[in-house]
């Protein structure tokens, strides 16, 4: 009944479809397995793709060939471009989706895909034999042959949903939970944890009262993720802002002693950064009020999600708290938010390829790793999906630099460092952040994807090379022209900034922090009549170049340095115990992760400067 | 924020030869600059143009054009060297003082001191050793980098460490609040006082200088420790010098100091290094030369850190040793009090010269004054009225010049008395200068976050800066931040929607 497949993909949400998009885009036979087709590409929590260091990513995976920021890009109903008034490094854009549009728009892409093939069950097993993957078991007890298997379970693996003193199996709200796959893995010998995630109460729009409550719009000129010709938002749509209050978290602290997460029932940990309603009031009980964000599920639904309100207390303590908080007082409840345990698997068991150590072309990505988001969940599948494809071809892998993208810091700290709490991604756990922005992704990463053999990447391909180009003309146009005293020295004195006593060139001004390329150009105008032949994007780049150049060099050469390191590769097969210079603790940590290069070793947590020397003294060149 | 400290592209420095004082001291650079760097304050032939494999005369000078030594400098051109690297070995007189000045201004004139076992390390990574030559290596660095880490923990205790680790967990707070505004900017945060901000750069800042300046006139680095023999003429002060000095003849150096006017004896005890005055006899000044004399004896205790009070049991009555001690001692300085001629009076005792010290009591009387421990204060008739306790009955120290009787004892309490004063703290030379080094990264570092506050350079510019402050304050202290950033955003903040 089945072929044998390249690679098979075990769940289809985000990690699983940009999974079973990369590997058949690189030409792998895919079958995407998953245990209900109408909740593909689910977006299981808020309807909202990117944010700070999160966006990044989006346009990350994008510029790989992922469809994450395409289908954003056509369904979304807001977008922002978040801090905007810091450097380029912090812009980052945020959308709000429209989520049955989202889910639809993600599988009739993955639909017109030939190379994917569909399966509706639960896969409950795998097949492995002599310490390789061949192929996974469903319930129904169908043994459906592959050469490569991505599990991407989500928090689908042993799930339980917390609702006050009510508890039962689930993977998400009205779905159940996937059994057996954990059981079999830790018998082959992996390490199972827990962990625990949340989600807020979903309710009736039309019970809202509106003026009470803050108004956050789009963008007025919205931006899009795609680097590829998405179409631009026209039409948005508005989220609200409203706060809780002192009689909000009073009537909250009343169901405390009915709360799963204070009578110890929910053994996982939970993330600190996006902590339910009752642990913030809890641990921040100095803090009078919590801000919510009221934000539409979609164009054509009332259904709203309350951004904040995060909660496993028990229903009717969520009602009567969220009716006290202004413009919620005549409201009316959808479904009650959650708390969910789920298994995850240390990702220390993995190589930075996100093949596990311990079974041959078996590859886990997204929340079964730890990790906690749909950008984080959508990249590793990315990754995941390529690496299987390159697994199965007996090809070179392909593993990021932290220097080189978001999704390389990602995963490198997952593999190195392992998580105790879901992982999100955070602009602070990049060391070169300074590279690795929004606006060049697709310079960082697209050649890349391109030349692994990543098939739909050519527009993407030729609007990088007009793009560098683009940016090499514009900096030497500004560091040729010159501008007269009498052009400028009013508009900077007013900006508070030295004016100028003779003809100086464009790029000298430019290097000034406050004068920016959109006033040069009201001023000058030679400048606007030169730019107006360039898009946005590339002028925006252009200026970035030439006024940060300074940080983005001296960024560069701490790159550099990093990178004789990251070139020293170590074997798998080493034997690091025999090594006695070594401390124990590196001996054994460097055993268990198996570090691919020096690099990586000097990350891991207990390997100490000078059990790197060792190490470079034994592997030397 | 894992900058690594292999950094393998870069010039490095370091001391060749042992630790201590010797004859000559061996100062190795190895790599591309390593011939640029050397020939920048070498006067002597231009070395860019010397074959590998020849030595060469010339004089190290600073950029002011003092002459720090005259030296031997071999060349080893790429890759026909120890590291397979440009290596140059300058060979300089054996003294500390010499050594670190050299190293210094080879720092500044950009190479970076080695890591521990770096040089083999690179001879390794260029081909220059096989692999069971290499097996040695490693276990040696193992060893020294434990080594060196307990030297450095050692120095640690001090107070400065202790002072940056303060100053560098302020700078945490303010990077957080920072790290918080930037990745956390939708939500209800509270935001990084500026003002704030520059004023504590600006505090770390002018700390960090204090102790680069101290490091780079350091006391012990430069002068070691400042000690004072004095005594009434005849009391035997030429002869102990000359006992403390036989006795280790061959680690005993003399320095002209090229600013100063006087020579000093230098003696090494375990590798810390008392510059010792030779001071005229002190006694009521009967011409004005004398006094002259006298006055400077007097000038030369106050700038010492180490009194050596030498005395003759035969000749010298108690009220006349109480009498110069009340003159010579001021705030800072420590006391031996040393009982020369014992074999001529060997019953002598210290309550015979001390008969109102209290053995243990912390009270001591001279004439009419009177002080006591932690009181502070010297009442009565005193020449100061701000000592601290002058001497212990420790400082006791009966000896016989002459016949070199008790010197290592002597000795020994000279060592106790550096350990128990603030002097420890300057600790050893080689240490010191990895932190200068440090210290100025994070002091540049600093300044462009200062420059970038002044300028109103966005956050995410500054915070870059303010990371590679922490990194090099982290390199001081020890602690090296990987995580400390979000860890303390989320102990501290309510974050998330």
């Amino acid at each position: 009944m089945f072929p044998e497949y390249d690679v098979i993909v075990v769940g289809a949400g985000h990690s699983g479809c940009e999974a079973a998009v990369a590997a058949a885009n690189m030409g792998s036979r895919v079958l995407l397995a998953t245990m209900n087709m109408t909740t593909i590409a689910q977006m299981s929590c808020n309807p909202a793709m990117g944010g700070v260091a999160k966006g990044q990513i989006v346009r990350e995976i994008d510029a790989l060939g992922g469809y994450s920021g395409i289908v954003t890009d056509h369904t979304m109903v807001q977008f922002r471009m978040l801090n905007r008034s810091k450097g380029p490094a912090m812009w980052s854009p945020r959308a709000q989706s429209d989520r049955l549009l989202f889910a639809q728009k993600w599988r009739s892409m993955l639909e017109q895909n030939p190379n994917i093939d569909f399966w509706q069950e639960m896969v409950t097993g795998l097949v492995v034999k002599d310490g390789r993957v061949k192929g996974v078991r469903t319930g129904m007890g169908l043994e459906i042959p592959a050469k490569a298997v991505v599990l991407t379970n989500g928090t689908f693996l042993n799930g339980i949903i917390h609702i006050g003193e009510k508890q039962f199996g689930g993977g998400r709200a009205g779905e159940k939970a996937a059994k057996g796959i954990t059981e079999q893995l830790v018998e082959l010998g992996f390490e199972a944890g827990r962990m625990k995630t949340g989600t807020p109460p979903r309710v009736d729009g039309r019970t809202l009262n509106w003026d009470a409550m803050e108004v956050q719009p789009g963008d007025e000129n919205p931006g899009k993720f795609s680097y590829t010709d998405t179409p631009k938002l026209e039409k948005q749509l508005p989220c609200h802002i409203t706060y809780t209050s002192p009689e909000v978290h009073e009537i909250l602290r009343t169901g405390f002693d009915r709360s799963p997460m204070f009578n110890g029932r929910i053994q996982g940990l939970g993330p600190r950064y996006c902590p339910s309603i009752e642990d913030k009031i809890d641990r921040f009980a100095d803090k009078d009020r919590h801000q919510l964000f009221v934000e539409p599920e979609g164009w054509d639904t009332v259904e709203i999600y309350v951004n904040g309100f995060s909660s496993s207390l028990p229903e009717d303590v969520q009602y009567k708290a969220l009716r006290t908080v202004p413009g919620f007082e005549n409201m009316k409840m959808f479904r009650p938010g959650y708390a969910i345990e789920y298994d995850f698997f240390p990702p220390t068991q993995l190589k930075t390829t996100l093949e596990t150590h311990l079974i041959k072309n078996l590859f886990f990505a997204g929340q079964i790793n730890g990790t906690t988001g749909y950008e984080e969940a959508g990249c590793q599948g990315l990754m995941a999906g390529i690496n299987a494809h390159l697994a199965v071809k007996e090809e070179e892998p392909f593993i990021l630099k932290r220097s080189e993208a978001y999704i390389g810091v990602l995963i490198d700290d997952l593999v190195n460092k392992g998580t105790k709490e879901p992982y999100r991604m955070f602009t602070s756990r990049a060391e070169y952040r300074i590279l690795l922005r929004q606006d060049n992704a697709d310079l960082r990463l697209t050649p890349l994807a391109h030349k692994l053999g990543m098939n739909g990447l050519e527009e993407r391909l030729e609007r990088v090379r007009r793009k560098e180009d683009a940016a090499r003309d514009i900096e030497k146009f500004f560091r040729e022209y010159s501008v007269e005293p009498e052009q400028l020295n009013r508009y900077l004195e007013e900006q508070g900034t030295a004016p100028i006593n003779q003809k100086v060139k464009l790029h000298g001004i430019l290097l000034r922090p406050q004068i920016d390329i959109p006033a040069l150009r009201r001023l000058v105008p030679g400048v606007d009549i030169f730019l107006q032949a360039y898009e946005p994007e590339f002028v925006e780049l252009a200026e970035i170049n030439m006024k940060y150049e300074g940080y983005i060099g001296r960024e560069r050469e701490q790159v550099e340095k990093m990178n004789r390191l990251e070139a020293v590769r170590l074997s798998d097969s080493f034997d690091y115990q025999q090594l006695h210079a070594l401390s124990k603790e590196a001996r054994d940590k460097l055993t268990k992760i198996k570090p691919r290069t020096i690099g990586q070793a000097s990350r891991i947590s207990g390997v100490s400067p000078a059990d790197i020397s060792v190490l470079l003294v034994h592997m030397g060149r | 924020m894992a900058y690594t400290s292999h950094n393998l592209n870069d010039t490095i420095v370091a001391l060749a030869t042992p630790p201590g004082v010797g004859a000559i001291g061996v100062i190795r650079l190895s790599g591309e600059e390593a011939i640029d760097i050397v020939n920048q304050v070498f006067h002597g032939k231009d070395l860019k143009k010397q074959t590998t494999h020849t030595i060469h005369f010339g004089a190290i000078r600073d950029d002011s054009g003092r002459i720090l030594d005259e030296v031997l400098v071999s060349l080893f051109v790429a890759p026909k060297s120890y590291t397979g690297e440009n290596v140059v070995e300058v060979s300089c007189h054996g003294s500390n003082y010499i050594i670190q000045e050299v190293i210094q201004l080879f720092i500044e004139k950009g190479a970076r001191t080695a890591q521990p076992g770096e040089f083999t390390l690179r001879a390794f990574l260029n081909g220059r050793m096989d692999l069971s030559q290499a097996e040695a290596v490693a276990d040696l660095i193992s060893s020294s980098s434990k080594a060196s880490h307990s030297i450095a923990m050692q120095q640690m205790r001090g107070g400065f460490s202790d002072e940056i680790r303060k100053l560098r967990q302020q700078l945490i707070d303010f990077a957080s609040l920072i790290e918080l505004e930037l990745d956390f900017a939708e939500e209800d945060v509270e935001f990084a006082n500026r003002e704030a901000l520059k004023k504590l750069v600006e505090k770390i800042q002018a700390v960090l200088r204090a102790l680069i300046q101290s490091f780079k006139l350091g006391n012990v680095l430069k002068h070691g420790v400042n000690t004072v023999i004095a005594g009434r003429p005849n009391a035997g002060k030429s002869t102990l010098l000359n006992a403390l000095l036989n006795e280790e003849r061959a680690i005993v150096s003399e320095i002209a100091g090229t600013t100063r006017d006087t020579i000093e004896e230098v003696l090494n005890i375990k590798g810390v290094e008392f510059r010792i005055i030779d001071t005229a006899g002190i006694r009521e000044a009967e011409d004005a030369i004398e006094a002259m004399g006298v006055e400077k004896t007097m000038q030369k205790v106050q700038q010492s850190a180490l009194l050596v009070y030498v005395f003759d049991v035969v000749k010298t009555q108690p009220a006349e040793v109480q009498a110069d001690l009340a003159k010579l001692i001021h705030e800072n300085v420590q006391v031996l009090v040393v009982a020369n001629k014992m074999d001529l009076n060997p019953y002598t005792k210290f309550e015979h010269y001390f008969p109102k010290w209290e053995v243990g009591s912390g009270k001591w009387e001279v004439g009419s004054g009177k002080w006591e421990v932690g009181s502070g204060k010297w009442e009565g008739s005193s020449p100061s009225s701000d000592f601290r306790l002058p001497i212990s009955d420790f400082a006791w120290v009966p000896i016989s010049a002459i016949h070199g009787m008790n010197i290592e004892y002597l000795k020994e309490k000279l060592f106790e008395a550096v350990l128990s004063s603030d002097m420890a703290l300057e600790g050893t030379v080689v240490a010191n200068v990895r932190h200068y080094e440090a210290l100025q990264k994070a002091d540049e570092s600093l300044g462009r976050v200062m420059q970038g506050l002044n300028e109103g350079v966005a956050s995410d510019f500054v915070a870059m800066d303010i990371r590679q402050a922490l990194y090099f304050l982290g390199e001081i202290t020890g602690e090296i931040s990987t995580d400390d950033l979000l860890g303390n955003i989320f102990s501290r903040f309510c974050i998330g929607k």
